[in-house]
């Protein structure tokens, strides 16, 4: 799950089950983009990066051994010419393509990934992925700051890397793919130190050439980079300080391209109804699930029954309306592009009368107050008031504590502190396309601990045991049966109803008249805004 | 004058000694946990503990700040926690912006805030009198996010006269040192205008008419530099209303100071950038109330150094 930081406009999201985009080989090479952004970048550091603002920057700037084909969720090889898997599921083996260079002019070696995932999950390095990894033998030990790095990884020859499991991992795949398993050059990372994440040396389709904090990035193509015709555009800039609404002037003057920060909410009506502008608004599923949170260990809703009343008090699709229908109602955590999504579950009707009853008839005949923590940026508050009013229907009076986003995530952390939370607006969004990736720390006891992220506090280690299971189907004929097992298992979560799933996020991308594309690449599941290597200019260089 | 301004020197020194430790102790208190924040998500228990561990986060109150001020007081503000970079070159890079715009926004409103002061007092309760005070009402009311995206609309977008954001030539300045000028602008032509009329009934200024001085020469030779003392006074104390200004304009038009860079650090809990920044205005805010005192007595004699 990526930290929304920035902006709860936009977010990081995995399309699942998009048809694979066709990458036009003949798209004309050459051409600029302009992107702009309101807040400075953080790091291209891909260890330390974790925001959907220099996410997809590192994407083009850092290759790892695995990818996604563009526009979809696909995996595919990347940095790797082949990939195997084991019998049973617990040695990866990668060899590399030939010749593939990084940016400073040396050729990637099987060294360099040993390397990198061991920087990665070095405990000096602070990464915050370095747990995606913890299915690498020797990582417990490596991660706590013994040994001398990660036993289960080791080179063959220059060429070949083996990677041992502790545990059959469906996701291991996956999680190569992330950024954190980018593939680093040792001389630049100890060269730079700290600093690196200001002066990143990748294998990406793109190399930064300036950086001036603040005001501008530029991306300049990589000439040897491992696809040929790749990337299309010569370079992206991207202006930094510009606030959303500003950034729609600028692109209705021609002077940017894309806004990396979205449509601001309270211009998303004016854009959609202005003929030239929504002419360029691409619109995508994302996953994303926002949700209301009961603190299963805190009274009342230690009681099942007051969770499953609150869930049919709650009117979805009104709340979809606040949001100008930027999103469609939810009945489960998963949303409905992700693989595992139950089609035939209805989920909790919206029912007050039926609520009403059954909150009678747990002994809260006359309701009862609650807290109602939210992040005070719109349109969290207007949503949490909606909910505020559905449950007074019911006779639940709850009092809304609008904070800044660290203090909601500190107090969903605590045990006994925030009885309910709306989701909106931190985070929630799948790092990768499958359906484990909703459960560990927000539904799993394992996130069920002080400063976690499983705010409902909901442990149940029958499921636990279950998704433990499901993950250690790895073998490409148990792919149905592992999703079933995954179906299954949310479906379970919603008998118990820690959670109101309330809604999934759509994403539109709004793009100046110049960029081209095929429809996916825009909203692209990992690449958000955009697909940097792979959109083009109409007509080449200008 | 040297004894009161080494006395002055050592008052500044423990106000930005007494800040850091408020500074310090607020974010000290902060429910939010810097190192869950570093760790993310996917973090386990162990994880963030080493992460605190590393950042010497586990130490006592007092162990933590008197760290910090040892730190300091050798030039070292420490890392950001999240950009990792030095946190005085991360403000040194921003800081030359911030100081053209604030040096921009006090001409500016000096410029307005005077021209409209002098104008209003000269005509006082007729139509430019009252028209000019709205006006200056209005820039003292005004949110300065509106008043900055108003500008940009007719002037960056609509009129295409100024660059829509951003930072490089002189006329991007000119929209952001509007903007945060137009508030001080409203506050100077009210004080100016009313200290001017102070000074029209002053009996000297009956004298020098009476010795037949033409009008124009009283108000330019004797009026205004008489009235015109409590506004210079005000400048320095201004700093701190700009330092709180520059937040906000420096958003609207993506102007890459300091101030910028303090709102990104506070919304990520980026604890030794929000601490690096409140010190370096905390010392610009101390010094421009210090230069406030020691020029007043230069421009007006009646005010003393003790």
């Amino acid at each position: 799950m990526k930290s929304l930081l920035l902006s709860t406009a936009a977010g990081l999201a995995l399309v699942a089950g998009a048809a694979s985009a066709e990458v036009d080989q003949d798209a004309p090479q050459g051409g600029t983009m302009v992107v702009t952004y309101q807040d400075d970048v953080a790091t291209l550091d891909p260890a330390i990066g974790y925001d959907w603002q220099n996410w997809s920057m590192i994407k083009s700037l850092f290759d790892g051994l695995m990818g996604y084909e563009p526009g979809t969720t696909e995996l595919r090889n990347e940095l790797a010419a082949r990939h195997e898997i084991s019998e049973d599921g617990l040695t990866h083996t990668f060899v590399l393509k030939d010749g593939i260079m990084f940016h400073n002019g040396r050729e990637i070696v099987a060294e360099d990934v040993k390397y990198s995932l061991e920087r990665v999950t070095n405990p000096a390095t602070r990464s915050p992925g370095a747990g995606f990894f913890s299915m690498i033998e020797g990582f417990d030990s490596w991660n706590a700051g013994e040994g001398e790095g990660l036993t289960g990884v080791s080179v063959i020859d220059d060429k070949t890397v083996e990677i041992t499991l502790s545990r059959p991992d469906a996701t291991f795949s996956h999680v190569m793919a992330l950024n954190f398993a980018s593939i680093v050059p040792r001389e630049a990372v100890e060269e730079s130190g700290e600093d690196f994440g200001r002066e990143p040396v990748g294998s990406g389709a793109f190399r930064l050439t300036e950086w001036s904090p603040g005001q501008r990035l530029v991306f300049e193509a990589f000439e040897d980079y491992h696809r040929a015709g790749v990337p299309k555009l010569d370079q992206v800039t991207f202006d930094l300080g510009l606030e959303p609404t500003v950034a729609i002037l600028r692109l209705q003057q021609g002077q940017a391209d894309v806004p990396g920060d979205g449509i601001p909410p309270a211009q998303f009506l004016q854009v959609m109804n202005d003929p030239e502008l929504s002419e360029n608004v691409i619109e995508g599923g994302q996953l994303h699930t926002g949700y209301l949170t009961m603190n299963t260990q805190m009274e009342p809703f230690d009681d099942v029954a007051v969770r499953k009343a609150v869930n049919m008090a709650i009117n979805k699709e009104r709340i979809v309306r606040i949001i100008n229908g930027r999103a469609v109602p939810a009945n489960q955590p998963l949303p409905p592009t992700m693989p595992g999504y139950a089609e035939d579950y209805d989920g909790y009707p919206h029912d007050p009368e039926a609520a009403r009853e059954m909150l009678a008839e747990a002994g809260f005949a006359d309701g009862f107050s609650t807290e109602l923590f939210v992040m005070n940026v719109d349109p969290n508050p207007r949503i949490a008031q909606a909910i505020q009013q559905d449950l007074s229907e019911i006779g639940i009076t709850a009092e809304i504590r609008s904070l800044a986003q660290s203090n909601v995530i500190a107090a969903g952390g605590e045990k006994d502190q925030a009885p309910m939370v709306w989701s909106g607006g931190m985070a929630w969004i799948a790092d990768f396309p499958d359906p484990s990736n909703f459960y560990g720390p927000i539904l799993g006891c394992d996130g069920a601990v002080p400063g976690g992220w499983n705010w409902a506090w909901y442990c149940n280690e029958e499921m636990d045991q279950r998704a433990a299971e499901a993950d250690a189907m790895t073998g490409p004929d148990q792919a149905a049966a592992r999703e079933e097992a995954w179906r299954q298992i949310y479906v379970e979560i919603m008998d118990d109803a820690p959670w109101v799933p309330i809604f999934n996020e759509q994403r539109f991308t709004l793009v100046s008249d110049k960029m081209q594309g095929d429809g996916s690449l825009f909203v692209d599941p990992v690449h958000i805004p955009v697909n940097y290597d792979y959109i083009h200019t109409g007509g080449g260089a200008e | 004058m040297t004894g009161y301004l080494v006395r002055r020197l050592i008052e500044s020194a423990l106000i930005l000694l007494g800040i850091t430790l408020v500074t310090f102790v607020l974010l000290y208190l902060v429910p939010a946990d810097p190192a869950r924040q570093i760790a993310g998500r996917s973090a386990t228990a162990e994880t963030v503990a080493n992460i605190r561990d590393q950042l010497g986060l586990n130490d006592p109150f007092f162990v933590q700040y008197f760290r910090y001020l040892g730190n300091l007081l050798q030039g070292d503000m420490g890392r950001s926690y999240l950009q990792r970079a030095e946190v005085s070159e991360l403000i040194a890079t921003r800081l030359p912006a911030s100081l053209l715009l604030m040096v921009a926004a006090i001409a500016t409103e000096l410029a307005l805030g005077l021209t409209i002061g002098i104008v209003a007092a000269l005509r006082r309760n007729r139509a430019a009198d009252h028209g000019l005070m709205i006006f200056s009402f209005v820039s003292i009311s005004a949110p300065q996010f509106v008043i900055g995206i108003l500008l940009l609309y007719v002037f960056a977008v609509q009129l295409g006269w100024f660059p829509i954001g951003g930072y490089g030539t002189s006329a991007h300045v000119v929209l952001p040192a509007v903007t945060l000028g137009f508030l001080g602008a409203g506050w100077y032509s009210r004080m100016m205008r009313s200290s001017m009329i102070d000074v029209l009934a002053q009996d000297f200024v009956r004298t020098a008419r009476a010795k037949g001085i033409a009008k124009p020469r009283i108000i330019v030779r004797h009026v205004i530099p008489n009235a015109i003392l409590p506004v210079i006074a005000m400048i320095g104390i201004d700093i701190g209303l700009f330092m709180s200004g520059i937040v906000v304009v420096e958003s609207v038009f993506g102007w890459p100071g300091i101030g910028q860079l303090a709102w990104q650090a506070i919304q990520r809990v980026d604890i030794p950038v929000i601490m690096g920044v409140t010190m370096v205005s905390a010392t610009a805010i101390v010094l421009g109330n210090l230069l406030a005192d020691l020029v007043a007595p230069l421009i007006d004699p009646r005010i003393k150094t003790k």
